[in-house]
């Protein structure tokens, strides 16, 4: 659903890192190093973070500072990462987290 | 244990601000922000700000960012990024995490200045993916150049929903509707009469019944409320959107205040949990100040004020400056901050209807109720006047702290005289010169320069425009009112750009006379 800006009226042509690939679920997705994860993500169209641990409902981005922890996601192997303020790298592997695990619900 | 004379919590506008003020008195002051990068909020807000000069007025916000970290780094101000305050301990002692190591420090004194929260409402829905703060869209627009979704529903109407209403279209999302719960719009008029000439409609009195989808938000229905805001059956609408958006206000973040014993109070005046503080800002415990939303929520101008008293007021605490000098410095920031809290949307006025303005001149009902003036009431304010050629037309009709206008006209055709607040008045005898300085220096977009009658039955109204693509001259397409509903054909007469103008766009358009007074935005339409 989100896309990248070309060019903003106010603040023109943003300054962004080298386009990197990263995977997500094993997918390969481009973005921009150094950029929120959650924004590279949200640039692909990509809006599910996780889903919750009970009532396995998704989630996305929420508040996009860091603060809501809606975003979580498995980076790099590492559960819980929030992804609104962790900045993207190249080769990454980001995974759909289900509860705490990347481990799909049975 | 590392020790400082002053440690500052939260590197926004006003913990820079103290920053700035306690270095350059030559304490030794560190700042801890948990964030990547300092600034605070300042670095999202691309809009100009309100007030006057001393206040930065008509700047943008992230411009105001940069020198105020340029300011920071001359006075020498040490920051700490992705340093995470997590406790507040007796004898001002904190414990910052940074990664996955945890550090103590102390100071002799230390400065609160960790911002405000976004609120939240829920609704059935409302965890789905789609649904985000009004921060959230403007940290992925403004930040990282991502657009927050393509068809988006604000729900709030303060200025933070205005505001970033508008610069959701500025960023090419298209925003369906603008609701909110209370009767009245809660912003800044201006600010709604930009979003609503655009043709954004709004819904007071309204709110959200449902957010839908399975996996992420696919629409939303709205409902009106009664005055009990129990939806009123029969009454919903429901809009296509892959984004929701809320901005139902701010909340101090005050808990570090709170654990360090400080005295709070529930203030809703202030947003809610905050600490009793002395006029200085220091609270019930001795050394420990605060200062910017987490002492109550308002602007970042006012921030960076209170955030400067602050720096000053611990200078003197540690003995750094002598009563006389402090003193001396605290007034003229006192007269600063106390010109932008005047005005109908000053604190104290808050949930007050306000029904005239100071110079008795009945409060528009259409913008408060539409986010628009009505053709009917424009006339009754005192910048709206007629006379022959090319002349200033300055829809600004609430009192609010803002007087760029006058200063910057230089043929003196606009005045507010020495109340800021007071609504700017187009002077009847002076000579406008058609610069569009006025235009352009307007943070609200109120301003147009029209010439009624060119002598060939039509007339051209000039506007700020800030979107892309900037139609070309000669470009045919329609004039929009301020309702943002078609009015006439209009054609491009000329877009002028300059350095002063600050990437606001001089648009000037043709349209038949009858018009004139009507014809307040321009859209291209392919005919």
């Amino acid at each position: 659903m989100g896309e990248r800006i070309a060019e903003h009226p106010i603040l023109g042509v943003l300054e962004k890192g080298e386009t990197v690939t990263f995977t997500f679920d094993g997918k390969t997705v481009e973005g921009c190093a150094g950029e929120p994860i959650a924004a590279a993500l949200k640039a692909a169209g990509l809006m599910v973070h996780r889903y919750t641990q009970k009532e396995h409902k998704p989630r996305g981005i929420f508040c996009a500072i860091g603060r809501c922890t809606d975003c979580v996601m498995v980076v790099d192997g590492v559960p819980n990462v929030r992804t609104c303020i962790t900045p993207l790298r190249a080769g990454m592997i980001v995974q759909t987290q289900y509860g705490v695990s990347a481990e799909p619900f049975k | 244990m590392k020790r400082y004379d002053l440690i500052i919590v939260g590197a926004g506008p006003a913990g820079l601000s103290a920053a700035v003020e306690a270095a350059r008195r030559g304490l030794a002051v560190v700042v801890f922000d948990e964030n990547e990068k300092p600034g605070g909020q300042l670095f999202k807000q691309i809009h100009k700000f309100f007030g006057s000069k001393e206040h930065r007025a008509k700047i943008r916000g992230f411009n105001i960012g940069a020198q105020l970290l340029d300011e920071a780094d001359k006075a020498g101000v040490e920051v700490r990024l992705n340093a995470t305050v997590i406790g507040l301990y007796q004898d001002k002692e904190i414990v910052v995490k940074t990664g996955e190591k945890i550090c103590h420090y102390k100071g002799d004194a230390v400065l609160i200045a960790t911002g405000a929260a976004e609120n939240m409402v829920t609704f059935p829905g409302w965890t789905l993916p789609g649904v985000i703060g009004a921060g959230a869209a403007q940290t992925m627009m403004n930040l990282h150049g991502v657009r927050p979704g393509k068809r988006v529903l604000m729900l709030g109407s303060g200025n933070v929903g205005l505001v970033v209403s508008f610069q959701l279209l500025q960023c090419g999302c298209e925003v369906v509707a603008l609701v909110d719960a209370a009767p009245r719009v809660g912003g800044y008029g201006v600010h709604a009469s930009k979003v609503a000439r655009t043709g954004v409609p709004f819904y007071l009195s309204h709110t959200i019944v449902a957010a839908e989808g399975e996996e992420c938000v696919t629409g939303v229905t709205i409902a009106e409320v009664d005055s009990n805001f129990a939806f009123i059956t029969g009454t919903e609408k429901h809009f296509d959107v892959d984004t929701i958006c809320l901005a139902v206000g701010l909340s101090p973040m005050s808990q570090l205040l709170k654990m360090a014993g400080c005295q709070m109070e529930d203030n809703p005046k202030r947003g809610g949990q905050t600490p009793i503080c002395d006029a200085l800002g220091m609270t019930s415990v001795a050394g420990i100040f605060a200062a910017g939303d987490v002492s109550g929520i308002e602007e970042a101008s006012s921030a960076m004020i209170e955030g400067r008293m602050a720096g000053i007021a611990v200078a003197h605490y540690l003995g750094y400056m002598d009563l006389q000098e402090r003193d001396r410095e605290l007034s003229a920031l006192n007269g600063a901050l106390d010109g932008l809290r005047q005005g109908m949307f000053a604190p104290k006025n808050r949930g007050q209807v306000i029904e005239k303005t100071e110079e008795g001149i009945a409060v528009s009902a259409s913008l408060l109720k539409k986010g628009f003036v009505a053709d009917d009431e424009i006339e009754r304010f005192p910048g709206v006047t007629h006379r022959t050629g090319v002349h200033p037309v300055i829809e600004c009709t609430q009192n609010i702290p803002c007087n760029p206008c006058q200063d910057t006209c230089p043929k003196r055709c606009i005045s507010i005289g020495s109340n800021i607040t007071s609504l700017p008045i187009a002077v009847a005898d002076a000579d406008c010169i058609n610069c569009g300085m006025c235009v352009a220096s307007c943070s609200g977009q109120a301003i147009f320069l029209v010439d009624e009658d060119c002598g060939d039955g039509t007339a051209t109204v000039t506007i700020p425009y800030e979107f892309l693509p900037l139609p070309a001259e000669g470009t045919m397409g329609v004039a929009l009112g301020r309702d943002g509903k078609r009015v006439c054909e209009a054609a491009v007469v000329s877009v002028k750009s300059a350095k002063a103008y600050d990437k606001t766009h001089l648009l000037t358009m043709r349209v038949p006379k009858a018009f004139a007074m009507k014809a307040r935005f321009f859209r291209c339409e392919e005919a």
